[in-house]
């Protein structure tokens, strides 16, 4: 969808002569071209107009800050975008970290090496992300609003209840260090979010099972009639989901050295917001890692820049807030914009 | 790959039905979709499927192609009764189907259309979800198959969404090409399409025919029935209420049948 000139890629003759008659739409071409590279044009700007604006927005120092503040936000957007490519979502993610990272504390109190308090805490996330998903799919639920909201509310309850209402001070050393200066002036964290980055763009991109994801978010239906096994795709797109909340409360925990069950308060709207910020369709089959990780990473930029700026808290949720339906509006033109491109097509066609 | 398993198959059944439903019932609740319907198809042969709306033409293709399940009756493929229990029991036997709908995804490119749900990937030894994709592989074999069909599309790393309604039938029906090997369903693959565009489609039905498959076409258009059936089935409420060879003379009585005057 990048430049429509491009003949590089063109089938045989015809084709070549299509692309060409292709270049008569140069105006509609430039518009998609422009709402799909928005989030990242915006980004850019964005930070141009801050290092003006404030000094210590372009420090080194915050610029670590940033990242290291979006990491948890970056990690659970990437599950939630997988579920929002499938035209799913997941409330229960904010719940999910309060509730992996009470029983990881819980775990090392327990006497439990580092590496088994890891586990326990990623493999919490998966078990609430699986009963999310074999709800939604073999309980035959209309919507997977309705269990994920049911587990938001049961795991922070079951949070609350295993830590008695209070954090629980005390995390193994080496899930401390994540929250220390690692390399570069680059808080361990950081890498985390890179390694998860990492993996699920290999699986997303180069594996039988994310094309399966697109096709199932783009057309369910379809999906079922070409053979696609729907069922265990969405209960995996739930299961890796819990899995990146494990993986957050891993991180939120060696920020803060504890557990608590007030980890992750609001993290679904923030994960969702970056996903849609980030330019993914929120009606499915559309967008990649990178929208997760822009649309968060635009979410710790306005923050952090309001935070500098010394604007009033209350503000910054407007500011989000208006940043979402311009994205979602983007989104609407978009698909405006390729139904005019087709019709297009028809009527050079007859 | 559908050219080699045609010939393995055909010395074997050169006369037999290659598919062939017996005594088809299916019921939706108080109405009666498919009442004792028995048709058959040869390999090479193109069966009109006529009727008018309601007749029964699409519950019947649906049943056969994993969709509805019969409630009584038997689908025979090569001689051999088989259970049909999901579309994809439907394709893994060899039947492929051309949606009214289309079934397309609008999100993918042509190349991954073609190859959605038996993506070419590895090793073998992987569970099918978690093997690579072969991408070059698979979009060689897209441009092979787009030049053996005659079919030209803008580009082929464009999602269809961005296609129009010829180029994007013209997939789906190349798509039931690729893997088709013994059987083809379309759905009025001509409704919605100019007059070009219907020729183009045309073309394809008949390429599939030419690869050894066996294919039902159900249309409303009795040119077109005229030019490509080699036989027509007439469904009526339900029931089969004719079969014959469609020429330019009989029209007007497959007219009749299907309208029951």
């Amino acid at each position: 969808m990048s430049d429509t000139g491009n003949t590089g890629t063109s089938v045989g003759e015809g084709a070549l002569a299509a692309s060409r008659k292709r270049e008569a739409v140069p105006g509609l071409a430039l518009g998609l071209a422009l709402l799909s590279a928005g989030p990242v044009v915006i980004l850019v700007l964005l930070i141009v107009v801050l290092s003006f604006l404030s000094p210590y927005f372009l420090t080194g120092r915050n610029l670590s800050n940033i990242l290291a503040q979006t990491a948890v936000i970056s990690v659970v957007a990437m599950g939630q975008h997988l579920v929002i490519l499938t035209r799913g979502i997941d409330l229960s993610v904010g719940s999910n970290v309060a509730l992996a990272s009470v029983v990881g504390a819980l775990s090392f109190h327990a006497g439990a090496p580092a590496a088994v308090v890891i586990v326990v805490m990623v493999g919490c996330g998966a078990a609430v992300g699986a009963i999310n998903g074999l709800f939604y799919v073999f309980g035959r639920l209309p919507h997977p609003f309705i269990i994920t909201l049911a587990t938001l509310s049961i795991a922070k309850g079951l949070a609350l209840q295993l830590a008695d209402g209070r954090a629980i001070p005390g995390m193994p050393d080496s899930i401390d260090a994540l929250g220390r200066e690692a390399v570069w002036g680059l808080p361990g964290s950081v890498f985390v979010v890179a390694g998860v980055a990492a993996v699920l763009f290999v699986m997303a991109k180069t594996m039988v099972w994310g094309r399966w994801i697109y096709a199932v978010g783009g057309r369910p239906d379809a999906a079922l009639r070409m053979g696609i096994p729907v069922s265990w795709v969405l209960v995996s797109v739930y299961v890796i989901s819990g899995v990146c909340a494990g993986i957050g409360a891993v991180i939120l925990a060696g920020r803060t050295d504890a557990g608590s069950p007030l980890f992750g308060n609001l993290l679904e709207l923030d994960t969702i917001a970056a996903v849609i910020i980030g330019g993914a369709s929120f009606l499915g089959g559309r967008g990649h890692l990178g929208h997760a990780l822009i649309g968060a990473i635009m979410i710790g930029v306005i923050r952090n820049a309001l935070n500098l700026l010394n604007v009033n808290v209350f503000f910054q949720l407007i500011v989000i807030g208006v940043v979402i339906v311009i994205a979602v509006e983007s989104d609407v033109l978009r698909n405006y914009l390729e139904g005019r491109v087709r019709v297009m097509q028809a009527g050079r066609q007859s | 790959m559908s050219a080699v398993a045609a010939n393995a198959d055909s010395a074997s059944t050169a006369g037999q039905p290659v598919l062939a439903v017996r005594g088809a019932s299916k019921r939706f609740g108080s109405v009666l979709a498919l009442d004792d319907v028995s048709i058959e198809v040869r390999r090479g042969e193109i069966v009109g499927l006529l009727g008018d709306n309601g007749a029964g033409k699409s519950t019947l293709t649906k049943c056969i192609s994993g969709v509805h399940q019969l409630d009584a009756g038997a689908i025979l493929l090569d001689g051999a009764p088989t259970q049909i229990r999901s579309p994809a029991d439907a394709r893994f036997a060899g039947i492929e189907t051309v949606y009214q709908d289309l079934a397309l995804f609008d999100n993918l490119t042509p190349g991954q259309n073609f190859f959605a749900g038996r993506e070419l990937a590895g090793p073998q030894w992987l569970p099918r979800g978690l093997r690579f994709l072969q991408q070059r592989r698979m979009d060689a074999e897209t441009r092979i198959l787009l030049a053996n069909l005659k079919v030209t599309l803008p580009r082929l790393d464009a999602v269809v969404a961005m296609m129009s309604g010829g180029q994007r039938q013209a997939i789906a029906v190349a798509r039931s090409t690729v893997f088709a090997r013994k059987v083809v369903i379309l759905d009025e693959p001509t409704a919605a399409l100019g007059l070009r565009e219907s020729r183009q489609v045309l073309n394809l039905v008949a390429a599939l025919r030419d690869q050894g498959n066996a294919v039902i076409l159900i249309t409303h258009n009795m040119e077109h029935v005229v030019e490509l059936a080699d036989r027509a089935v007439v469904l009526r409420q339900g029931r089969k209420v004719g079969e014959l060879v469609p020429t330019k003379d009989n029209k007007q009585e497959l007219v009749s049948m299907i309208v029951g005057a």
